[in-house]
């Protein structure tokens, strides 16, 4: 049997899929909540309301969605190569020591716009060595990505442990952090952004990250989609006996995505960090990785699709906040459970609907759905 | 004419918008053998699909023996009588004969007493059909011939009046299939319904009593085999007039091209697949490799092309060596000239979530007329792909479309553009018609030897027998991994069956 169903047209495939999941998410999750005595239509406004409906609360949902942005992409390359990259989280936590070294070497020296790049590429350096070990290990010993990568995970926190209890931490301090950073280790706001839109905003970590965020965004796109190196990347991706085929080294195409997308999950330090803290605190990235995971299920692992999911997932941290203090019932637990939701029916019960779209696609008209010219199914 | 055992009125299945089978009629009269044949695609696999419980006609009714019966899962087509024997056996390879036949037809938790009536059963089902196996013998150490036996015993042991056979000779020797036919024919006597899905014409004009012809999900005609002929269905499974043979001038060879000394490969279990095998093709013939599936040819086309490491030997190219056993690898070997159309081109020749011009520079992706810089050169690949499809008539002529989306034939033809307009010196072809439909086999025939022709070295793998003698200047025989033999293309069909059941291998080694 060939593909007893045809494809849908790029619209629903990518906008009424995904949104179908999410208000089905979304009524399960009202059901939790009418569960425990609250009115799940008056919390979706909060929800809504504490996300997008006032400039404070954009604010705050875009500089989550940064990270997220940084995460997703992160996991979106490695799923291009056919890796699965749970190491997004210690990854990311390393990327912080370079952020840190960076920013405490040089914020008394430099403006924030010539440490920024030079943190750019410290984090995205040590993002990408910490994840070029367990991307050697597959490569030449076939250890297990996934198990790796966790267990690396769990290194990284050791690792931040150590260094923020100790040599990273200024003496007499009784904090496990960095000292904070000087104006030359301090991002820029863009907060003003927002505010041209006639929004107020008190204070919001909104910073220019997310501008760094967007552009490696668009160099994933090109990489993926536009260079030789992300061809080979997905046809080792799609099969890894058509790449041998191919003549693309197996060895040193699981190296490289597993190196850039550990560059892209360190990056993701330099938002909590000289975005928004001014100092590199333990746990700073505090389950960003795993929700990476996923925004590049949900964002199709395409950057368009990344930058929606990240926007989507800022949004519930913001609202779910919101709600947690406008509704006494619902603790920050219950936001966990409506993440785990959207999780669960966007990414994996993505397929759950799909068929029943496309008989309703094809039955309603099947012109659309480019299967004149395709031949029978059967075989 | 005898009562029908099976008939279907009606039938009618859509796979979303793709009608699958469109209004199928087809009456099979009891006590004899029915053939089905049809291109890829044509929909005889759904139709049985659906006589078997698999799926579920959209519309239509089946009758069993004149009474209508309702299938809605393998259980009621069991319980019908109608048994099928599968392409790919369902088969427990580390459970005994006995074992396999009783398996989901237990009569109670405890084995024992199933076993001891089942045991009885077979015994009984030997004697009356000739299908010896031995009963505890385990699955993994029977030949492919004895496996299919004993699919054919675990449908007669539940009961089967009515039996499909998919495709039942593709992985046997000449030989074990004229074992078969007979078995088949006893089966017949013994008052049994056959019926017999197969794309090999030949095998329809030997064995069964009507044919009936699919295209495009549709049955175009139902003929007694007596009063038909092989061009005759070819043309109705077409649609067109079809060349079965291909033309072809006398050989001018030349040079030795690509010459193989000694190679052996073994697999990852370090089995040896390829046993100390030798031999020389040259420019402007092609040399057909023949033999049956799993007899080390995968893994010689394998190593050849630098996928797999050879163990030892050696391989020259133009004259120059080649590393088999160490560093070789199919980018360079390409740069070299040597192009491969692998045997499995769902997994290995393409990459079918790819667009079709992303398919059409698969290992060609270092070449700089496809490049600009590290970026791919978009406008130059869709130029390209846009000819290849133009000249090769890859349809759709689509060239953002999907590769899964093309047909058998047409997936195959978009793998031999891009080999064949490398311009390579040596070309190496495994099972290039497998899964593609008579008009394409046709006009990728032609292309192999338009290739010889230019003054290529061709080797050519397959396991149809027709193809290799059809198109080979020269016939090797693979047997357990050695060659046993090499041919003229003149040779029987009688004498390479027998070299690739490995009959004068054996003698030798006595």
């Amino acid at each position: 049997m060939s593909t007893p169903y045809a494809k849908l047209p790029g619209w629903a495939d990518y906008g009424l899929i995904p949104l179908i999941n999410l208000l089905v998410a979304f009524v399960v999750a009202g059901f939790v909540v009418l569960l425990v005595g609250e009115n799940p239509f008056r919390a979706a406004v909060i929800l809504v309301e504490g996300a997008f409906g006032r400039g404070q609360g954009i604010a705050f949902t875009l500089f989550y969605a940064t990270t997220f942005i940084f995460t997703g992409l992160s996991v979106a390359v490695a799923v291009h190569c056919g890796l699965f990259n749970i190491g997004t989280e210690g990854q990311a936590y390393i990327g912080g020591l370079g952020v840190a070294v960076v920013c405490l070497v040089f914020d008394s020296v430099t403006p924030w716009w010539i440490t920024f790049p030079i943190a750019i590429v410290a984090s995205a350096v040590m993002g990408a060595l910490w994840a070029l070990i367990p991307a050697y290990l597959q490569a030449k010993r076939g250890s297990h990505i996934v198990i790796t990568t966790i267990m690396f995970n769990f290194i990284a926190a050791s690792t931040m442990v150590f260094f923020l209890v100790g040599a990273l931490k200024p003496a007499g301090s009784q904090a496990p952090q960095t000292r904070n950073f000087l104006e030359g280790g301090q991002l820029p706001k863009l907060n003003w952004i927002i505010e041209l839109f006639g929004a107020k905003i008190r204070s919001a970590p909104f910073n220019v990250s997310f501008l760094l965020a967007l552009l490696m965004a668009w160099l994933v796109w090109l990489l993926i989609w536009r260079t030789k190196l992300g061809y080979e990347m997905r046809t080792y991706g799609h099969s890894p006996k058509a790449a041998k085929y191919a003549g693309i080294s197996e060895t040193r195409i699981i190296i490289i995505a597993m190196m850039i997308s550990g560059a892209l999950a360190g990056m993701m330090a330099l938002n909590p960090t000289m975005g928004d803290q001014h100092n590199v605190a333990i746990d700073f990235v505090s389950g960003a990785g795993y929700v990476g995971i996923a925004v590049a299920l949900m964002g199709r692992s395409h950057p368009v699709g990344i930058v929606l999911a990240a926007i989507l997932f800022g949004a519930l941290y913001q609202g779910g906040a919101e709600l947690a203090f406008e509704m006494p019932a619902i603790s920050r637990d219950m936001i966990v459970i409506i993440q785990g939701l959207v999780i669960l029916f966007a990414g994996a019960l993505e397929h759950m609907f799909r068929p029943y779209i496309q008989v309703l696609f094809a039955s309603v008209s099947p012109k659309s759905m480019g299967m004149a010219a395709a031949k029978g199914g059967g075989g | 004419m005898a009562e029908a055992a099976i008939e279907l009125i009606g039938i009618n299945k859509s796979f979303g918008a793709v009608q699958a089978n469109r209004d199928i009629n087809l009456e099979v009269a009891r006590g004899t053998i029915h053939g089905i044949v049809g291109e890829n695609g044509a929909g005889k696999s759904t139709l049985m699909s659906i006589l078997y419980g698999f799926y579920q006609a959209d519309s239509g009714e089946i009758r069993v023996n004149g009474k209508p019966a309702t299938i809605k899962t393998s259980n009621d087509a069991i319980t019908a009588g109608i048994g099928m024997v599968h392409q790919h056996f369902m088969l427990v390879d580390n459970f005994t004969v006995l074992e396999n036949v009783i398996l989901g037809a237990e009569s109670n938790a405890l084995l024992k007493s199933s076993i001891a009536k089942a045991r009885s059963e077979l015994i009984r089902l030997e004697r009356e059909y000739g299908l010896q196996v031995n009963p505890d013998a385990l699955i993994e150490e029977l030949p492919v011939g004895l496996q299919q036996r004993v699919e054919i015993l675990k449908a007669l042991y539940r009961g089967a009046e009515i039996l499909i056979l998919d495709e039942p000779t593709g992985v046997l020797t000449p030989a074990e299939a004229d074992h078969l036919f007979r078995i088949l024919g006893q089966l017949k006597e013994q008052g049994k319904t056959i019926v017999l899905i197969t794309h090999k014409l030949r095998e329809i004009m030997a064995i069964t009593d009507s044919v009936s012809v699919m295209r495009q999900g549709t049955i175009v005609a139902t003929r007694e085999t007596k009063k038909t002929t092989v061009e005759e269905l070819a043309e109705l499974m077409v649609g067109r007039r079809v060349l079965l043979r291909v033309e072809k001038d006398a050989m001018q060879a030349e040079g030795v091209k690509l010459s193989v000394k000694n190679l052996t490969v073994k697999d990852l279990r370090g089995v040896t697949m390829v046993d100390d095998v030798s031999f020389d093709v040259r420019a402007g013939e092609i040399v057909g490799i023949a033999g049956v599936a799993g007899n080390g040819q995968s893994e010689l086309l394998e190593a050849i092309s630098g996928i797999r490491k050879a163990v030892s030997g050696s391989v020259t190219l133009d004259g120059k060596p080649i590393d088999l056993t160490g560093a070789a690898d199919p980018g360079e070997l390409r740069e070299r000239g040597l192009a491969h159309v692998p045997e499995d081109r769902h997994h290995v020749g393409l990459v079918l979530a790819f667009e079709e011009n992303e398919n059409s520079i698969l290992g060609y992706q270092d070449d700089e007329q496809y490049l600009k810089g590290p970026f791919l050169n978009i406008d130059a690949i869709q130029k390209d792909a846009r000819d290849k499809i133009e000249k090769y008539d890859i349809r759709p002529a689509n060239c953002r479309l999907k590769t899964a989306n093309f047909s058998g034939g047409n997936q195959q033809k978009i793998v031999l553009a891009r080999e064949i307009e490398q311009d390579p010196g040596v070309l190496i072809v495994g099972q290039p018609t497998r899964g593609v439909d008579v008009g394409a086999i046709e006009f990728i025939h032609k292309r192999l030897i338009a290739m010889r022709d230019a003054g290529k070295a061709v080797l050519l793998v397959s396991v149809e027998l027709d193809e290799i003698r059809s198109l080979s200047d020269r016939i090797l025989v693979m047997f357990a991994g050695r060659i046993v033999g090499e041919r003229g293309s003149d040779t029987t069909e009688g004498e390479l069956g027998l070299l690739m059941a490995g009959v004068e291998h054996k003698e030798a080694a006595e």
